[in-house]
């Protein structure tokens, strides 16, 4: 059960004399739920956006089940099994909810492109599977009746778990959730925490997230990190960080401005 | 090989094909800077304001200074009528949008003076004043050869004291820098753009004035090819950077008059250079010698 | 569903055996003027899909379309000129080999000359398909020109600036809509199929298609190549079609010909392209009135404007682009289902939600 999944080794991020993150270290088990905390700023994103490859470390690595990921591609990252969700939700706005969960299964399909023109039998195959999956993963989250919604018609709230099923869809080992309960009421964080975890149980992940939501962050996290100027200021568990005196500084502010 | 007078004839060729090509980028310059709108009717602006010359000197035959002065008025309105009519509307809507519709007015532009002007090019008038060929030794030098530098270079400084002194200015570098910001800030959007597209109408209407004269044939499709060549230019500056357009004009000037000097060979591939060019500099250094780097935020 | 499969697999095929007794009716009786005009919405929807593969489908606003057809145009002009016209063809320089010598089947020269232009495409693609949006526009807009440049320039091959005379215009009513339909068929497919739906991804979010392991470069190449490859037996096609050809009908206003029938038909549809090229094909013949005399308006030419049914069009156009931005049909598509539910509702039967779901 302790099988390291991602290892971050002494990544820097720098961008011109920006230092974004500094030297962080950072690894997760399987089937953990971590979270990354930290003031606004703190690089919380930039460290997402390296180990998914929209950035590639300044140094430093990254491992996901102790294979080097460092410098590939985004979809390269995503084929070796980490998918995650954005900030500012990013689906396929025009599109149904159904395509969503579809296009995210495309990176497994192994015919060429004339066999899926043709549509020979094997491309057959792997597509009714495609439509199974969604369908499995859409029910799951409770999405199928909207399955020929247009995805920007949605409500916020149905977006965010779209966004989470297509996620899903690429049948990762790793989850990266940015901010996932933004924008959400309490009732609506408490079913998402819940979601989240059924997540990991059914489909033997493992998370990452980013949240500012403190209830969510404690109640979820089997770990957390804590980054505040592109530094690691602490690392534990809920419990640590809440008696943690550089992290309560961090939040509260040492330089006196806002809560 | 190496002989001072065709030396400094080349030199001078190139500054003043160079400058007008830098006159004419700087509208390109100017309009994506604040719309992020590659104005695709900037070059059919350009070859209307050179039939209207064309009009004012050889038929109605009205004085030189009135016809240049009523040219880059004439040019300059309807550079800003053709943001009024056709890209405002689509300010909300995808930028593809936007970019269509560009090439939508300069294809009617194009179609439009067809029509009026007739498909067959014409003979661009001269003016003994500008034309006239003067001799240093053994070197010929059109009159214009040495103005075009000059004008080019009083209407970039006149153009960047007024984007760095005037409130006028201010608003446009607001609007270049932050679009939304800028209009919940009090700036107000259509007439900074307005403002925007009438000068760079204006200066293409300069740049077609010299045009003309220096190359004397003109034809409704004639704006195509400076107009790209141009907007190119503003690429390899840095787009939205106006020393960038000066620059980026200067250096296409001298890279084609330069290479078919050396190469005479070559001068069936002139109009490919700037081509080359570009995508070298867009390879290399995608934001263009001058530019600004930005980042999508993801 | 099977039921429903079923019976729109017979109606089309009966739409199909209308069309093809319509245009054995046009090619037999109707005159040679009403052909001509038949064959070009053809060739324009072959040339229009292609298009809106890569910029209806992908996003990638390309503008080198009038580049890949001249090469497709020239491949089938050198392959399928007789070897005697050729030799008087060619006055300034002789043709080089093998073309003074060899001479090829219309169909082999159709294939090639887009196997060249998807090769272009290739050579073309990969510095330029990295490029942002209005960059990508400049830059394969710049190829374009330079395409045109070097046919300009290569008299042993083009023949220069003389151009190409006597191509056998074999390019008939069958092989245009034979073509038409094979493409029609091949977008279609591509379309409905998990690449089709990669290439909408890209077109919606690259950020997100990226992070979902869908390759960009790869996807937008396919698409890229693809078009080129359409591009190409269209070229060919109106070279055969018109047979003469020369560097000045490759300028860069062909490419906003076939751009303004996508914009029309609306990005990112299939029925729309092929509407709109119909509309705008003969649209533009049934503008020929304005050219002529227009005893009804004072003041107008006894003779005619020549050239005021461009300016008419235009202005349609800018009309369609500012006021119907997403054109015709938008994303939308024309399927018997569609119009199946379109009857139904006229008759008043709503059974909206059982029909909606399945694409």
């Amino acid at each position: 059960m302790n099988k390291r999944v991602l290892e971050v080794n002494h990544a820097t991020m720098r961008f011109g004399g920006l230092v974004a993150v500094n030297d962080l270290c950072m690894h997760i088990d399987h089937q953990e739920i971590v979270a990354l905390i930290g003031p606004n700023g703190a690089g919380k994103t930039t460290a997402f956006n390296m180990i998914t490859g929209v950035y590639t470390p300044t140094s430093g690595s990254v491992t996901l089940n102790s294979r080097s990921i460092t410098g590939l591609r985004p979809d390269r990252i995503a084929h070796a099994g980490i998918a995650r969700t954005f900030q500012n939700i990013r689906l396929f706005k025009s599109l149904t909810v159904l395509d969503n969960v579809l296009i995210a299964q495309h990176l497994r399909l192994t015919s060429s492109w004339p066999a899926a023109v043709l549509r020979m039998p094997r491309y057959r195959r792997e597509n009714e599977q495609m439509y199974r999956r969604a369908e499995e993963l859409l029910t799951y989250m409770g999405l199928w009746d909207v399955r020929g919604e247009i995805a920007n018609s949605l409500p916020y709230g149905m977006q965010r778990k779209l966004e989470i099923a297509r996620a899903l869809a690429t049948q990762p080992v790793l989850l990266l959730l940015d901010e996932p309960a933004a924008g959400m009421n309490p009732a609506e964080s408490a079913e998402l925490t819940e979601l989240i975890r059924g997540i990991r149980d059914r489909f033997h992940l493992t998370v990452l997230l980013i949240e500012h939501h403190m209830d969510v962050v404690m109640d979820i996290s089997d770990r957390i990190y804590v980054l505040n100027y592109g530094s690691l200021i602490a690392e534990g568990t809920p419990a640590e960080i809440q008696q943690n005196e550089d992290v309560i500084h961090a939040y509260l502010g040492g330089d006196d401005d806002e809560a | 090989m190496f002989d001072l007078t065709r030396v400094l004839q080349t030199l001078t060729d190139a500054l003043s094909l160079g400058s007008l090509y830098a006159l004419i980028a700087i509208g390109y310059t100017m309009v994506y800077g604040v719309l992020r709108l590659i104005n695709f009717a900037h070059g059919e602006i350009f070859m209307i304001a050179m039939y209207i010359v064309f009009y004012g000197i050889s038929l109605f035959t009205l004085p030189w200074y009135v016809t240049f002065t009523v040219t880059i008025l004439v040019t300059a309105l309807l550079g800003t009528l053709a943001e009024r009519l056709a890209y405002r509307p689509l300010r909300s809507a995808p930028r593809i949008s936007i970019l269509v519709s560009a090439i939508g007015v300069s294809y009617f532009l194009q179609n439009l003076a067809t029509v009026i002007f007739g498909g067959r090019p014409l003979n661009f008038p001269q003016i003994p004043l500008f034309t006239d060929v003067l001799t240093f030794g053994d070197v010929y030098i059109q009159r214009l050869s040495l103005i075009v530098p000059i004008v080019t270079a009083v209407l970039l400084l006149m153009l960047v004291f007024l984007i760095k002194r005037t409130r006028t200015g201010m608003a446009m570098r607001a609007v270049a820098r932050d679009y939304d910001a800028s209009s919940l800030m009090g700036i107000d959007l259509n007439r900074t753009i307005a403002i925007t597209f009438f000068i760079g109408s204006a200066l293409a209407g300069v740049g077609a004035i010299m045009w003309g004269m220096k190359y004397t044939r003109i034809s409704p499709t004639i704006g195509s090819m400076p107009g790209i060549k141009c907007f190119i230019a503003a690429v390899l500056g840095g787009i939205g950077n106006t020393a960038g357009a000066v620059l980026g004009g200067l250096m296409i000037g001298f890279i084609e008059i330069v290479i078919v000097a050396l190469f005479p060979a070559l001068s069936g591939y002139r109009d490919a250079f700037a081509f080359i060019v570009l995508i070298v500099v867009l390879l290399v250094k995608p934001t263009g010698l001058l530019g600004e780097k930005t980042t999508e935020k993801v | 569903m099977t039921k429903v499969k079923k019976s729109s697999m017979l109606l089309s095929c009966l739409l199909l055996a209308a069309l093809v007794s319509l245009l054995a009716y046009i090619d037999g009786s109707a005159s040679s003027y009403i052909v001509r005009i038949t064959r070009l919405c053809a060739i324009n929807i072959v040339l229009a899909l292609s298009m809106n593969l890569v910029q209806g489908f992908t996003g990638i606003f390309s503008l080198g379309h009038a580049g890949f057809m001249a090469i497709g145009a020239y491949t089938v002009a050198l392959l399928t000129i007789p070897v005697a016209k050729k030799e008087t063809l060619f006055m300034l320089e002789p043709l080089i080999a093998p073309f003074n010598t060899l001479t090829l089947p219309f169909g082999a020269a159709l294939l090639i000359g887009g196997l060249l232009a998807a090769a272009l495409a290739f050579l073309i693609g990969l510095p330029c398909l990295r490029l942002r949006g209005d960059y990508l526009a400049i830059a394969t807009l710049g190829f374009s020109e330079i395409i045109r440049i070097v046919i300009t320039n290569a008299q042993s091959l083009t023949n220069g600036a003389q151009g190409l005379k006597s191509i056998p215009k074999t390019a008939n009513i069958w092989w245009c809509y034979g073509i038409a339909l094979a493409v029609l068929i091949f977008i279609s497919l591509l379309i409905s199929s998990s690449f089709g739906r990669a290439l909408k991804a890209i077109r919606e979010d690259e950020i997100a298609a990226e992070s979902m392991g869908i390759s960009l470069l790869g996807h937008k190449m396919l698409s890229f190549m693809l078009s080129a490859f359409l591009a190409g037996v269209g070229g060919g096609l109106y070279a055969s079609y018109i047979g003469t050809i020369g560097p000045d009908v490759f300028q860069i206003s062909r490419t906003y010909d076939i751009l303004m029938i996508v914009v029309m038909g609306g990005m990112g549809s299939i029925s729309g392209s092929v509407v709109a090229a119909f509309l705008v094909t003969i649209g533009q013949e049934w503008l020929r009135v304005l050219d002529g005399p227009l005893p009804f308006l004072p003041f107008w030419p006894e003779n005619g404007v020549s050239g005021m049914r461009m300016v008419v069009f235009s202005i349609l156009l800018l009309i369609v682009i500012l006021f119907f931005r997403n054109g015709l049909f938008g994303h939308r598509e024309i399927t018997w289902s569609a119009i199946g539910r379109r009857l139904s509702a006229l008759a008043g039967h709503h059974k909206d939600g059982e029909v909606k779901a399945h694409e």
